[in-house]
């Protein structure tokens, strides 16, 4: 379960991740402002497709790692504006990517950007009417802005008020808003006025020639994100874990959704046309995806989301400027779904290693429980001598491995693991004729298993009306599990049957387990 | 506009690619897994890209097979994300189907010079191109994609007569089907290879946006008319068809509608804001789940409402040692709940089926109006006694659920308390209850 921090922590984590932010804008701004007018040469008319790859300025005559160097450092006035200008990207939607994830609305990032579509074409065609200029940049994003909310708006409505659910809800704002904006688009083509040729960026983006324009609106737009997510984290935080206990505590559930999606619809908007529909969800997507493995902290997990979405832009956008044809755009997607491989392998908190070695840790406790309790059964007598006197246990306690063997469904050589084992942390001590016992330490741990295991029993023969003969199989799962403080409850429960501190009997005749089989074998007709 | 051959392969084409999506597009909606058909049309990209590397050419068959391979891989990593590093299934989707997108996007930027894939073509499709592309089968020339798209809406409806039954409970009950031995797992991934086969197959034709459009729309559309699956499915082809044709007729009329003369846009596109259209109307005005049929509905629940406590107040009225010096008109205004216009149009029509007489706001009960009228008060006023009676619940406290009961009890629920009864005369305030009237 994610744990929600202190208010303190998130503070800082906040005002770090805003630091960098205008750290990273304000370098750009800095460095790029001597060669401004470089970037007033690069027109959107430059773009194409096939063109979604870039090279340093200067490639020629200079070795592989003056060329690597040049761009990790962000020598290139072109690299550097592409490189911050996806990094904040990357930051940005990392951050509302990690509110949508937990409100599981991954998928509304699709629709939405595909719905935008419709909203850039009929901007365009209303500027071309009324100002004989339709690609101006602002009165596009306004276009994208409102067909956006209002796909998210179609969707939330087919799903509140038909029977279609939100999937095939989304499915159709998707395609219609997108077919829509199709048609639109061609239509645009045919006027003859041949400036229609940018807007195609919008679906497939333009990393490579991104302007400083675009890098700025790019930085102020994720720096805005941020700061809003900071500024309302509870009340983000409130509505993704309970909407229903944060509605009764008087929070505007509905207005907070609202301002969530809102943000998300502005960041997918501004990102679009620098860089195309599937990168943006991409954005959206995985990096908290990822981030999800590393931590159960919603604090660190829209931190990390951040710092993925942020690495992977420049990884992408570095090594797009560093080899010829790679796209910009599918490159940055590649890196973030390789981090997300990675996290999702190695992850300390969900990752699939870190719950196979929890597993297995668990489960060799459990057969370690198992041998020390077969252990104390088989030399019962003596150990219970052992324990009234608190003394160390006599030599006539040894148990041959043919006997433990038989105790359990076990095989010899997990036995002998097991035994290895225990004998290594000082539970078991071996004689030398091959028989085994538990030390003093040993023994301390196995009357707890033990204990636990027959309180276990007990309860269910008192309390539950189970038939002595069926409770060990229910108490051999349970007594690995039992807390002390349920424990503490069965003693108070038991407290005649089992006094307090001391062994209860087993409340059945203690076989092993050939013999146990042997006697299912033979009952089981009669059952 | 007037309609030439080509015109009529356009339509067919893509009514045949309609046909097929939406058909598979049934089970997907119903299966709650409609963004799959999107993931899948995206993600079948590489492998395209990867069939052309491998075997070096362009035919369809090697790009059936790519394609196949990487619709059910996708479909696969999803829900093996989702299951073994517990991740939501949207998030799964997400990152598999933006990932192997970009995969795909590098591998064919990286070959442009040796393949002719265009990812734009991909998205947009080129319905318009499909009757230049010709064959000649027994003499009569048909364009290619006509002869794949034909093909693969038979294998669909092969596949879906075939595994009706199996497909049926595997899509609503997979527990179920399992138990019945019939593997649901098999018959998913069976729907998912379908799926990524007739994208592929759509896909030069008609472009992907119009396959996710077609794959989940018309589907949409004809689960809000219908719930019998036959039925379903049989709906859904139609629509896709009809979406097919109008939006043909859409793409060369509509653009005139807005001043654009001589301008024909794409088909595709229209064919998907047509199957939005039909959408848009089946949530109005589906007879059994349209808002706008839900709403006639409501309102006409609460029109018989008004027009029984109408009945019941002038019945009350007419009741011996209740007579009220007021006009009936001034006491239906004070006592009946529901707006003038509500209270006008059920005197009206009570009127109307001469279930009361009067002008001037004088109005008396026929005797049809008072037998139903009868037959309100006595379900108001049993439901009181019994309420006091059986369930002890205090008399002031019974004439507000009575109120609401008396218009839902049936004829037969209310001779069965009045036989419960042990004193059936008077109700707890001590009014008569009328006798069963005729």
């Amino acid at each position: 379960m994610m744990r929600i921090s202190t208010h303190r922590n998130v503070a800082w984590w906040g005002v770090a991740v805003a630091f960098v932010m205008v750290a990273l804008s304000v370098g750009s701004g800095v460095f790029a402002a001597d060669i401004q007018s470089h970037a007033a040469a690069l027109t959107i008319e430059n773009t194409v497709l096939s063109a979604a790859q870039f090279k340093t300025a200067t490639t020629n005559g200079e070795s592989f790692t003056t060329q690597l160097w040049r761009t990790i450092f962000l020598r290139d006035y072109n690299t550097r504006v592409v490189v911050l200008g996806t990094m904040l990207l990357g930051i940005g939607s990392g951050v509302i990517g990690s509110f949508l994830l937990l409100r599981k609305r991954a998928l509304m990032g699709d629709a939405l950007s595909h719905a935008t579509l419709p909203g850039i074409a009929i901007a365009f065609i209303m500027m071309e009417w009324f100002f004989e200029d339709g690609k101006s940049l602002p009165g596009l994003l306004v276009g994208a802005f409102v067909f956006g909310t209002l796909g998210i708006v179609c969707v939330v409505l087919i799903r509140n008020f038909t029977r279609i659910k939100e999937d095939a809800a989304l499915g159709i704002v998707l395609s219609v808003f997108f077919g829509l904006g199709v048609a639109i688009m061609g239509v645009i083509q045919s006027m003859g006025t041949g400036h229609a040729a940018g807007l195609e960026s919008f679906i497939y983006g333009k990393t490579a020639s991104m302007l400083f324009s675009d890098a700025v609106l790019i930085a102020s737009v994720a720096g805005f994100v941020a700061l809003l997510c900071i500024l309302l984290y509870k009340e983000f935080t409130l509505v993704c874990f309970d909407a229903q206990f944060a509605g009764s505590l008087g929070w505007p559930v509905i207005s907070l959704d609202i301002a969530m999606m809102a943000l998300a619809i502005v960041i997918t908007v501004v990102g679009l046309q620098a860089v195309g529909l599937i990168l943006m969800l991409a954005f959206l997507v995985i990096p908290p995806a990822a981030a999800r493995f590393w931590t159960n902290d919603l604090s660190r997990l829209v931190v990390f989301s951040a710092a993925i979405g942020a690495i992977s832009g420049f990884v992408g956008a570095a090594m797009s400027a560093l080899v010829p044809r790679l796209p910009a755009g599918a490159i940055i997607v590649v890196v973030a779904s390789l981090f997300f491989l990675i996290s999702m392998i190695f992850g300390r908190r969900r990752g699939v290693l870190a719950r196979l070695v929890q597993h297995w840790q668990l489960s060799r406790k459990v057969a370690e429980q198992n041998l020390l309790r077969a252990l104390f059964e088989l030399g019962e007598p003596t150990y219970a001598h052992a324990l009234e006197k608190r003394e160390v246990p006599a030599g006539d306690a040894d148990v041959p491995f043919r006997a433990l063997l038989d105790r359990r469904v076990w095989s010899s050589q997990h036995l002998m693991s097991l035994v290895e084992s225990a004998k290594r942390k000082g539970l078991v001590r071996a004689t030398p004729d091959d028989r085994y016992a538990l030390t003093r330490q040993g023994l301390d741990e196995a009357v707890q298993v033990v204990r636990n295991h027959r309180l276990w029993e007990l309860y269910l023969i008192t309390h539950a009306d189970v038939a002595a003969g069926q409770v060990d199989r229910a108490a051999d799962r349970i007594e690995h599990v039992l807390g002390a403080s349920m424990v503490c409850e069965l003693e108070s429960l038991l407290s005649e049957k089992a006094p307090h501190l001391t062994m209860p009997a087993s409340p059945h005749v203690l076989v092993r387990s050939r013999q146990l089989s042997d006697a299912h074998k033979s009952t089981g007709d009669s059952c | 506009m007037e309609w030439s051959v080509s015109d009529i392969w356009i339509v067919l084409a893509g009514s045949l690619s309609a046909a097929s999506c939406a058909l598979l597009g049934c089970y997907l909606v119903l299966k709650k897994m409609s963004m799959m058909g999107d993931a899948i049309s995206h993600a079948v990209l590489p492998g395209l890209a990867v069939a052309f590397l491998v075997a070096g050419t362009r035919d369809s068959f090697t790009m059936f097979v790519g394609a196949a391979i990487a619709g059910v891989f996708t479909a696969a990593v999803t829900q093996w994300i989702h299951s073994f590093g517990k991740v939501d299934e949207g998030s799964s989707m997400g990152v598999v189907f933006t990932t192997l997108f970009a995969i795909g996007l590098i591998l064919i930027v990286r070959a442009a010079d040796s393949v002719d894939l265009d990812p734009g073509c991909v998205l947009y499709g080129t319905i318009e191109l499909v009757p230049l592309d010709i064959r000649s089968i027994f003499g009569v020339n048909i364009p290619a994609a006509v002869i794949k798209l034909s093909a693969v809406l038979l294998i669909n409806i092969a596949f879906i007569l075939i595994f009706y039954k199996e497909l049926k409970i595997s899509t609503f009950d997979p527990a179920l089907s399992t138990t019945l031995g019939i593997n649901a797992r098999l018959m998913h991934y069976l729907l998912m290879t379908l799926v990524a086969m007739t994208t592929v197959a759509s896909f030069e034709s008609v472009g992907s946006i119009l396959v996710v459009a077609m794959l989940i729309v018309p589907a949409a559309t004809a689960h809000l008319i219908t719930d019998r699956l036959s039925v379903l499915l049989l709906l859904s082809g139609v629509f896709a068809v009809a979406s097919s044709f109008l939006g043909h007729l859409a793409a060369v009329v509509a653009p005139t509608w807005f001043g654009f003369d001589g301008v024909s846009t794409s088909t595709a596109g229209m064919m998907a804001v047509v199957s939005g259209c039909f959408f848009l109307v089946a949530v109005l005005v589906s007879p059994r789940y349209g808002v706008i049929s839900r709403m006639i509905h409501q309102l006409s629940l609460s029109l018989r409402i008004v027009r029984e406590d109408v009945l019941g107040l002038l019945y009350r009225v007419e009741e011996p040692g209740r007579a009220d010096p007021r006009k009936a008109s001034t006491l239906l205004r004070e006592v009946v709940q529901g707006g003038a216009i509500k209270r006008w149009l059920a005197v009206r029509s009570l009127r109307k089926a001469g279930k009361i007489v009067g002008q001037n706001g004088n109005y008396q009960l026929t005797p049809s109006g008072r037998g139903e009228a009868i037959d309100l008060i006595r379900s108001h006023r049993l439901w009181e006694s019994y309420l006091a009676e059986k369930l002890s619940v205090s008399p002031d406290s019974v004439h507000e659920p009575a109120e609401r009961m008396e218009h839902f009890l049936t004829e037969e629920l209310r001779e069965h308390i009045a036989a419960d009864m042990e004193q059936e005369a008077r109700d707890p305030h001590g009014k008569e209850i009328p006798s069963r009237h005729r």
